[in-house]
């Protein structure tokens, strides 16, 4: 799966936990951007990002995720 | 495992602005670890049940000071239900530093079961406390089985303990969360990762589970349970058609897929046996329908077991309405077997209420699919449930002879009728209580009472109770209704509660009662009989009954009768 295709998934995934319908991601987007983004949501973003592409986060990656560029890094390297 | 909403479309579900008009429940959530997510799960649960309910989630392991301080929101916001989530990742913590690791797990109960006194003294409400998740630390191996010292001996321990204080008080409840981590398995059902990010040990996959089971005991407390099990035949109860294969060649025991149908007309008889009615639908010939259950030796279940047996070549639907129609009970509390799918979908068009599960194509997954589903939720059980069976089929027998006479009131005459009155007692406090759980149709102000509430009322000089019991020559109906009244003032007697099995409808039990609510009442030496209909959905059959007894109207919902001028309704009764 190329990069694009994941970050259209993701962006799906985005939309559907945080009710917004007209989410736009981009790489250097952080939970700061995203009013609904806060620590109860990012778990189950987590985990429907993994039941989506069928991999799993690390402890460290869950906790220390800076923005959707490194999210779409971890996924890549998850799938290859 | 059948399949339920997911933690997104329950978190989707939780935001919908409760269903107006119905009663709404609390639920007060308090634990050890994290219960954002589960609140949130419980909460689009109910909704997905229909169940109107608002949950406090309490801070994270504030269990101690919420119990312990009497002005706590726990106690302030007076909830119908508290759940208490203690986990069991907490739990080996304090084991590993704990000194005396023997008696680890009577100190652990102790604390729990002081959780459930402090909450039960200030408030009155049901307690569901989880069970724990049983898994070994994996330090002794598997010789933890054997050593009163290993983590896994004394979990267990606290469950069997937990097990044996909640059955002797009436509002604790538990919910066992052990049974789900066994179906899923230790690997899905805990999410480390979850735990030390979030002190959350649940993945979010099982949580749906955890506010399913606790949705489905709160759906029992409140009355809402499965009474009725129908089930078709071919294919169902046993291998093959009857019709075609005649008797030697259905599969039922030894031949062919046969044990399987055997293990499930086990489960069924089990189901009869803690109270569930049975009741076969079937398309065939009533003769040729019944010939297993008379001839084959193989066959677990005998038409002694079934309550209502109907088996012609109408639709199902109808004849589901039929059987619904001869039990009086409501169609939200039966649940339909059949392994066509044609005949599920026929019928869940037609009564959407009726609970239809989606069987295996596979007779081998029949019995665990069904066991998975947690079907047949219970709030209590008592003696009387094992009796139910009889009571139905003698109940068949009076519809038969009353066909025979020529007026109604020969009829009642004809039946020899028995009433036995007295105050509440020790011993019929659980059936005294599930009646007030599960009585729907006759009941004037569905007032739900725990075991606890019942002797409460029985030690409150302000109250005065009475059971009754109905016999007649076919048979006994066992207790069928109860009255609570209380005291306004010296002159006025409320009917605070007064509710009748559905059974005995129409044989005069009502005029039988109501003249002993005001023989009560003048012996007590008050002046007036007080009684209130709160409406519900389902006691309509009740909304005039007041009236039709001669009270008269005070509001719309408050009916009076002057103790002095009211007249005895004639019934045929007789008191032992």
């Amino acid at each position: 799966m190329s990069r694009q295709d994941i970050t259209v998934k993701l962006q799906e995934i985005f939309r559907e936990v945080f009710y917004d319908d007209n989410l736009e991601i981009s790489e250097d987007m952080t939970a700061a951007a995203v009013e609904e983004w806060d620590s109860l949501n990012h778990l189950t973003l987590i985990a429907t990002i993994e039941d989506e592409f069928s991999m799993k986060f690390t402890l460290d990656q869950v906790m220390g995720m800076k923005n959707v560029g490194e999210m779409i890094n971890v996924i890549e390297k998850a799938l290859q | 495992m059948n399949s339920i909403p997911t933690f997104l479309e329950l978190k989707k579900l939780s935001r919908e602005k409760a269903t107006a008009g119905s009663n709404t429940y609390t639920t007060f959530i308090m634990g050890d670890c994290a219960t954002q997510h589960l609140a949130t799960a419980i909460k689009g649960y109910a909704a997905y049940d229909a169940i109107s309910m608002t949950v406090f989630d309490a801070d994270y392991d504030m269990v101690d000071a919420l119990t312990i301080d009497s002005n706590s929101i726990l106690y302030t916001c007076n909830p119908d239900f508290v759940l208490v989530y203690l986990c069991t990742e907490k739990l080996l913590e304090k084991f590993q530093n704990s000194k005396d690791k023997e008696s680890f797990a009577e100190t652990e109960y102790e604390r729990i079961a002081s959780y459930w006194s402090s909450i039960s003294d200030h408030i009155h409400t049901s307690i569901l406390q989880f069970s724990f998740v049983e898994y070994s630390d994996g330090v002794f191996g598997n010789y933890a089985f054997k050593t009163t010292e290993s983590f896994l001996f004394q979990v267990r321990k606290l469950n069997y303990l937990l097990s044996v204080g909640a059955s002797s008080r009436g509002n604790v409840y538990i919910v066992d969360l052990n049974q789900i981590a066994l179906q899923f398995g230790m690997g899905d059902f805990l999410d480390t990762r979850l735990y030390y990010s979030a002190k959350m040990p649940v993945s979010l996959k099982c949580l749906p589970y955890l506010a399913k089971n606790t949705i489905d005991v709160i759906s029992a407390i409140i009355g809402k349970t499965k009474k009725c099990l129908i089930t078709d035949l071919d294919n169902t109860l046993w291998g093959g058609v009857i019709g075609d294969d005649g008797i030697q060649g259905i599969q039922i025991g030894d031949l062919g897929s046969g044990h399987a149908f055997e293990d499930l007309q086990r489960w069924i008889l089990s189901l009869k046996e803690r109270g569930i009615i049975l009741c076969v639908c079937s398309k065939n010939d009533e003769e040729v329908a019944k010939e297993p259950f008379i001839k084959h030796p193989e066959m677990v279940l005998s038409l002694e077991d079934i309550s209502v047996f109907v088996a012609n070549w109408e639709d199902k639907a109808t004849n589901i309405r039929k059987i619904q129609q001869t039990l009086n009970i409501g169609m939200d509390s039966i649940v339909f077997l059949d392994d066509n799918p044609f005949e599920r979908n026929l019928v869940r068009s037609m009564i959407p209420e009726v609970t239809i599960p989606e069987l295996p194509e596979d007779p081998a997954m029949y019995v665990n699919f069904l066991r998975s589903l947690n079907l047949f939720e219970t709030a209590s059980y008592s003696e009387a449930d094992k009796e139910r069976t009889k009571q139905y089929q003698a109940e068949m027998s009076r519809v038969s002879a009353q066909q025979k006479f020529e007026s109604y009131d020969d009829y009642l005459q004809d039946l020899c009728m028995t009433a036995e009155v007295h105050e509440f007692d020790e011993f019929h406090v659980p059936r005294i209580a599930q009646l007030t759980q599960r009585s729907n149709q006759f009941n004037l102000r569905t007032v739900r009472c725990s075991e606890e509430d019942i002797r409460r009322l029985i030690e409150d000089p302000g109250f005065i109770t009475r059971y009754f019991m109905l016999e007649d020559k076919y048979g006994s109906h066992g207790l069928i209704s109860i009255v609570i009244l209380k005291e306004e003032n010296k002159d006025d007697l409320f009917i605070y509660n007064w509710l009748m099995s559905c059974r005995v409808l129409k044989r005069g039990m009502e005029a039988f009662v109501i003249n002993t609510i005001v023989d009560l009442a003048r012996s007590g030496g008050y002046k007036r009989v007080i009684g209130e209909y709160i409406k519900t959905p389902k006691n309509n059959m009740v909304a005039n009954i007041y009236e039709e007894f001669g009270f008269g109207k005070i509001d719309d919902t408050h009916f009076e009768l002057v103790v002095d001028d009211y007249l005895p309704k004639g019934n045929f009764i007789k008191t032992e």
